[in-house]
């Protein structure tokens, strides 16, 4: 009998344990390799966990709801029944299990006396798997995608992909021979803001093997593109949102010559001093902030029939990275003053398009702000970041006749959409906030220094 | 026909050669003339050539190369010899503030040879066992070769000769009479600034020079039997080292190990790596590694000059290493 361990993931670096929320298998119950396992649930994130492997659930070690450190070994899988489907790769990454962990008897649902020992073995294979420049050269080069690279076994050292892994592995795609990948590892799949868990709906992406595709699709007429977790991510988020709330939009005219006025005069001192150039984001973020504590229930999510008022700002803001959308969230908002928001935008956009974003720095969020303006854009509606309740849209700014006192003007205009979750948000009360938003920045202070 | 000579003999031929050719190439030094240098390298020389083209000096290595310098300077081809590598400490000054500065001063050229027999493996203790050319590499004004096989020995030393700057030719008192080949009776040069591939591999690269050269061939025998695919390159020229060459090698085998006998730390080995990582970052599967003397003096004894010498056997456990990374 081939078993293969399923363990406690590490779902961000500094994690040390998880709760098991729920066991989707029995004992005894068939799984298939990438099926939902269990779902788990730490102080950061909660997740869905795929099965390493094909094969029938011989044992499940802890029980729901009990905690356990991260690596220790969860489950049994005996995969001889579809020995085939795992093939020849020795052990499943995501499930590379430590020879050190606590292994319970193998009962089913062993009490489990509250958290153990988190061991401390060699690195996880699975977890934040170091990549070679070189390997990451030639995924890009040759199309392949995080996830691709993150389900492949590697010969290298702590089971590092090497060249020859990669390339082998290129040459199997070019072939068509069967690949071995494995499922991708769950320490790399969140990274859409989370909170307490939002009403669970099945994935709207199903796997499906290229293979078939491919005769439906055949080359050069078309290409089929793995989806990157991040945007398999950002699907079912963007579906689960459209599900979960009735969206409503309201556009407000916003006349931004008086801080385009406070930026121009600060801009010079204030990027010799910060060492950054001085944007419209901070103000926007610093009007928010302030709105978000006028109207409190703009910064709120909703569980069952309750009303979660935030009384902290943890402000999203929407990055565009070559990878694709993120998301990172200034923390307490609204204990910095002007300066720390504009520090706080650049420090997050900066690390953002490097690549250097923790775990830590894309969840939590309680309000988003997305500046799709920079694209061209004059209206948009986005989409709520659940659970959050509201998301404000920039539209690009550019200058309009506008009549102010019966007499025409050039002014500086921008469009602002506030999409609102109108179970709890209604007209009145998004108009209000937005009103709040757009009236700050209209009579900012023209002496303002920042 | 090519007949077969060690690393020493070539060198000797060269210098013959090129004093056959230019009757302004002439020979100082300590005991070179009639004693015929203290390993024989210009033994015959004063017979052939008489006193004045192969000069005996004073044991003053700062008066051997600021003659030297001066002589250049006045438009003649200096060869002159360090007895040991070690004492060019004494000729220091001279080299690095007069010799390396005055094209740039005065626009004069200064076509210099300095030749350093060099290294260890001979029991020559801390004094008469060094690989000093980090500190040249470090001073601009100076091109340093170190000839690995008795054809580039032949060939680089006389296109130092010919070179219109200040050449250190460092040459590998260990390799004097253990590397022997064949050698073209042609003339030919080797020119300053190529390096060689020694022996072609996808898997690895070995960057190196010297005896370095010998341990990563040896090695690389080895762990091609355990299916390992090792390029050894010699860069032959240390200043300037043959960037294309490098990159070539690197790029096409994703890992590196740099090797040579000098001491690790502040070594030419370091440059490399500065080089390879700030222009092939993204060509790397593996940290760049290095195998180098540890930063201490030369041992005495013979057991612990065995022990701090990189050999074969470092050289296999770090391409073992990398081959696993």
């Amino acid at each position: 009998m081939s078993k293969v361990e399923v363990v406690m993931p590490q779902l961000g670096e500094s994690l040390t344990e998880g709760t098991i929320i729920k066991w989707h298998k029995k004992p005894g119950d068939k799984v298939k390799k990438d099926e939902t396992l269990l779902e788990i649930s730490t102080d950061k994130v909660d997740s869905e966990i795929p099965s390493p492997a094909s094969g029938v659930v011989t044992s499940l070690l802890f029980e729901e709801q009990k905690t356990v450190a991260v690596r220790t070994v969860i489950a049994e899988i005996d995969t001889d029944e579809s020995a085939a489907v795992v093939s020849e790769s020795p052990k499943p990454a995501a499930a590379a299990p430590s020879r050190e962990a606590p292994k319970p008897a193998a009962q089913v649902m062993k009490p489990a006396s509250s958290v153990q020992q988190a061991p401390m073995p060699q690195p996880a294979p699975a977890a934040g798997r170091f990549y070679s420049p070189l390997v990451l050269n030639i995924a890009r080069e040759e199309g392949i995608s995080m996830s691709e690279l993150e389900r492949l076994p590697g010969s290298g050292e702590g089971g590092r992909v090497s060249k020859k892994d990669i390339l082998a592995y290129v040459d199997r795609k070019k072939t068509g021979a069967p690949e071995t990948a494995q499922p991708p590892m769950p320490a790399m799949a969140p990274s859409l803001p989370s909170g307490p868990p939002a009403p669970r709906i099945e994935s709207t992406l199903k796997h499906i093997d290229t293979g078939d595709l491919a005769k439906k699709y055949p080359s050069p007429q078309y290409e089929i593109l793995q989806m990157s977790n991040l945007i398999q991510k950002m699907a079912d988020h963007m579906v689960r949102s459209k599900q979960t709330s009735p969206h409503v939009y309201e556009v407000h005219e916003v006349d931004m010559t008086r801080v385009d006025a406070v930026r121009r005069r600060n801009a010079e001192t204030f990027e010799k001093r910060e060492g950054f150039k001085l944007t419209y984001m901070p103000f926007i973020c610093d009007a928010v902030v302030n709105a978000l504590k006028q109207y409190p229930i703009v910064n709120s999510q909703i569980e069952a029939d309750k009303i979660i008022v935030k009384k902290f700002v943890n402000l999203g803001i929407a990055v565009a990275t070559e990878n694709g959308l993120i998301v990172p969230v200034i923390k307490n908002a609204d204990e910095k003053n002007f300066t720390g928001l504009a520090r706080a935008v650049n420090d997050l956009a900066v690390r953002a398009r490097s690549k250097r974003l923790s775990l830590a720095d894309i969840e939590g969020g309680s309000f988003t702000i997305t500046n799709y303006g920079g694209f061209g854009a004059m209206i948009g509606t986005p989409i709520i970041n659940q659970p959050q309740v509201a998301i404000l849209g920039i539209g690009t700014i550019k200058k309009r006749p506008v009549v102010i006192n019966d007499a025409i003007a050039i002014r500086s205009i921008s469009y602002f959409t506030l999409s609102f979750d109108h179970r709890i948000v209604d007209g009145a009360l998004g108009g209000s906030f937005l009103s709040s938003v757009v009236h700050q920045l209209e009579e900012i202070d023209e002496k303002r220094v920042v | 026909m090519p007949k077969t000579l060690t690393y020493l003999e070539a060198i000797s031929e060269g210098l013959r050669e090129e004093m056959r050719r230019d009757g302004t190439v002439f020979l100082l030094g300590e005991d070179i003339g009639t004693y015929g240098g203290a390993f024989k390298v210009t033994k015959g020389f004063t017979e052939e050539f008489g006193q004045d083209r192969v000069i005996d000096t004073v044991l003053a290595e700062a008066a051997i190369v600021g003659a030297a310098t001066g002589a250049a300077i006045a438009g003649m081809r200096p060869v002159a010899e360090m007895q040991f590598a070690d004492f060019v400490t004494n000729g220091f000054n001279q080299l690095v503030n007069i010799t390396a500065k005055y094209h740039y001063r005065n626009f004069i050229p200064v076509p210099l040879v300095v030749r350093l027999p060099s290294g260890g493996g001979i029991h020559g203790g801390p004094f008469h066992s060094t690989n000093p050319e980090a500190w040249f590499f470090h001073t601009p004004g100076l091109k340093i070769v170190a000839p690995s096989t008795p054809y580039d020995a032949k060939g680089l030393i006389k296109s130092a000769i010919r070179d219109p700057n200040p050449v250190l030719y460092f040459e590998h008192k260990y390799l004097y009479r253990h590397a022997k080949a064949e050698v073209p009776d042609d003339e030919y040069l080797v020119p300053i600034g190529k390096a060689d591939v020694k022996r072609g591999g996808s898997d690895i690269a070995v960057i190196t020079y010297g005896t370095g050269v010998h341990w990563a061939l040896e090695a690389a025998e080895t762990v091609a039997k355990e299916g390992v695919e090792v390029e050894v390159v010699d860069l032959r020229s240390l200043m300037p080292f043959d960037k294309e060459a490098i990159l070539t090698s690197v790029k096409k085998t994703g890992k590196v190990l740099i090797l040579h006998e000098d001491t690790l730390t502040g070594g030419i080995g370091g440059e490399i790596a500065a080089f390879i990582s700030e222009n092939a970052f993204e060509y790397l599967d593996a940290p760049i590694k290095r195998v180098a003397s540890p930063d201490t003096p030369v041992p005495y004894a013979p057991t612990l000059e065995e022990y701090f010498l990189p050999n074969t056997k470092k050289v296999l456990e770090a391409l073992r290493k990398l081959a696993t990374y």
